[in-house]
């Protein structure tokens, strides 16, 4: 783990991200079934976006991945054979502060539940606060912050895992749309050489940071193949060609939002 | 508003006594019935020594009862947090303990543990169990489920999700059932007192009864009156100062 001050010079990572495969994923609820042995491959050092409307099983899967779902059957192994357990960090929609830690203390819970803080993650927290806007708030409890501040605070414990897996579950889509912005910029710079699977319904934010995207349709769901946009994430809203993609995602996900709810 | 605050129970209390003495007056209720202020306030300057020893066993009585009873019931409320089959044998214990009316026990506790300090704290301890018990428990397992979450991803041990995460949020619901036990603390000793003792407040106010001391027994009541509220009012502020987190927030909502 490197701990430099500098985000642009760390050296690349001892083992590249893995390739992770999710395989023979499951669920039915309520006798309806929303997916039936589906495989998602989440491509190394990348963005993997899933699309779709909600209430398709998005969350699911990558709940699955993260080894936190129990509802669903489904098994997550990654191309490197290593176990997936302690390489995976998770960011959820909520924040999910701790009301009672100051936002570097919330930034350092990772070390804080292995009971292993030290002087160094405690620079490397500050270091990247200060990246992501809150140089002069570290030390507010979260209550006494905006949401997009403790959007930012959450972003930051994800990245102080240090973890070549990284799983976001809608995690900006809480926010206004100007933040939302700046919080994929600093998350797709920040975490561009780690695996990412990124669950989101919103077209614009999939088309920004996605390498690839899958759209989730239909039930039971299937993954459509991936959309792979040009250029490298973060890709300006002004791009023209993003615009055209929009306007396409836009139209399949009507469609698969008229689909899911037969 | 923190003025406000200080002086309101002032004026209520100066309110009642105007009212206690206007009755007084007006219908000549023999001493023996009804003293006035005065006289209560005469008992108090003569009785003291009384007073003072009797009040110390008394608090004895409701601190250590509310110590145990805590300890007890936080225990009680992990260990049916963490075995399911803990819970299953507990709770109906809980409900159980619940049901029998602590003054039924008391002649019991009394044959037991004696007429000393023993059987009162006993229930005062049996009184209190019970809310510090279902807050803690009911606080514990209503962690948010996506602190948990975040926990099992980050590799956090059993232990450490516990007392980083699961100790912390429960601690303002434990603050509800400190609140409650600190209220019903005094009802247990006193009650214990009652039944059969030598010494504590509820013994003086029983033998000051017998003696037509009247105005000895309404000293007594007053003085375990103020300790009740001191003693809650203690606990109160031990319990927000447990979740400052959360006393921000209702505060806030009481302002507006």
């Amino acid at each position: 783990m490197t701990t430099g001050s500098s985000f642009n010079s760390r050296p690349p990572p001892l083992h590249p991200a893995p390739t992770v495969r999710l395989v023979d994923a499951s669920l039915v609820y309520d006798q309806t079934v929303l997916f039936d042995h589906l495989s998602v491959d989440i491509c190394s050092s990348g963005w993997t976006v899933l699309l779709g409307p909600s209430g398709v099983g998005k969350t699911t899967l990558l709940r699955l991945v993260a080894g936190l779902e129990t509802n669903a059957e489904g098994r997550a192994e990654s191309d490197d054979g290593r176990p997936l357990e302690g390489r995976i960090s998770y960011m959820a929609q909520q924040d999910l502060l701790l009301p009672w830690l100051s936002l570097r203390q919330n930034a350092l819970l990772g070390a804080r539940l292995r009971r292993k803080n030290s002087a160094l993650l405690e620079t490397r927290a500050d270091d990247l606060l200060k990246k992501a806007g809150l140089a002069s708030a570290v030390d507010l409890m979260p209550s006494a912050c905006s949401g997009g501040m403790r959007q930012r605070a959450a972003l930051v414990r994800t990245l102080m895992e240090d973890r070549p897996i990284v799983l976001m579950d809608e995690p900006f889509s809480a926010l206004d749309a100007i933040t939302r912005l700046q919080l994929q910029d600093i998350a797709a710079d920040l975490l561009s050489q780690r695996t990412v699977l990124l669950v989101t319904h919103d077209p614009l934010e999939a088309l920004r940071l996605g390498h690839w995207i899958h759209v989730m349709t239909g039930r039971p769901a299937r993954l459509g193949d991936a959309i792979i946009p040009d250029g490298p994430p973060p890709r300006q809203v002004s791009d023209p060609n993003l615009s055209k993609l929009q306007a396409g995602l836009l139209t399949e996900l009507a469609e698969a939002a008229r689909e899911t709810s037969i | 508003m923190t003025k406000a605050t200080a002086i309101r129970p002032l004026i209520i209390f100066a309110g009642l006594i105007a009212i206690w003495q206007m009755i007084v007056s007006l219908t000549d209720v023999p001493r023996y019935i009804l003293p006035g202020p005065a006289d209560v306030l005469g008992a108090f300057d003569g009785r003291f020594d009384t007073l003072a020893e009797n009040a110390g066993i008394t608090l004895i009585e409701i601190l250590a009862g509310f110590i145990i009873g805590t300890a007890v019931g936080m225990f009680s409320a992990l260990t049916m947090t963490y075995y399911r089959s803990a819970r299953r044998w507990m709770m109906p214990v809980l409900v159980v303990s619940q049901a029998i009316p602590v003054f039924a026990l008391a002649p019991i506790l009394t044959l037991w543990l004696g007429y000393g300090m023993e059987s009162k704290i006993a229930m005062a301890v049996l009184i209190i169990y019970f809310p510090v018990t279902a807050a803690f428990h009911d606080g514990l397992r209503r962690t948010d489920p996506g602190w948990i979450d975040l926990a099992h991803v980050m590799n956090a041990s059993r232990w450490s999700e516990l007392c980083q995460i699961r100790l912390p949020a429960a601690l303002p619901a434990l603050g509800s059932g400190l609140r409650v036990a600190a209220a019903v603390a005094p009802i247990g000793a006193v009650v214990g007192e009652w039944v059969g003792s030598s010494a504590g407040l509820g013994y003086l106010m029983l033998h000051a009864n017998a003696r037509v001391q009247i105005d000895l027994m309404f000293a007594a009541l007053f003085t375990l009156a103020t300790m009740a509220c001191v003693f809650y009012f203690s606990i109160d502020v031990i319990a927000r100062r447990l979740a400052p987190w959360q006393t921000e927030l209702t505060l806030e909502k009481e302002d507006r």
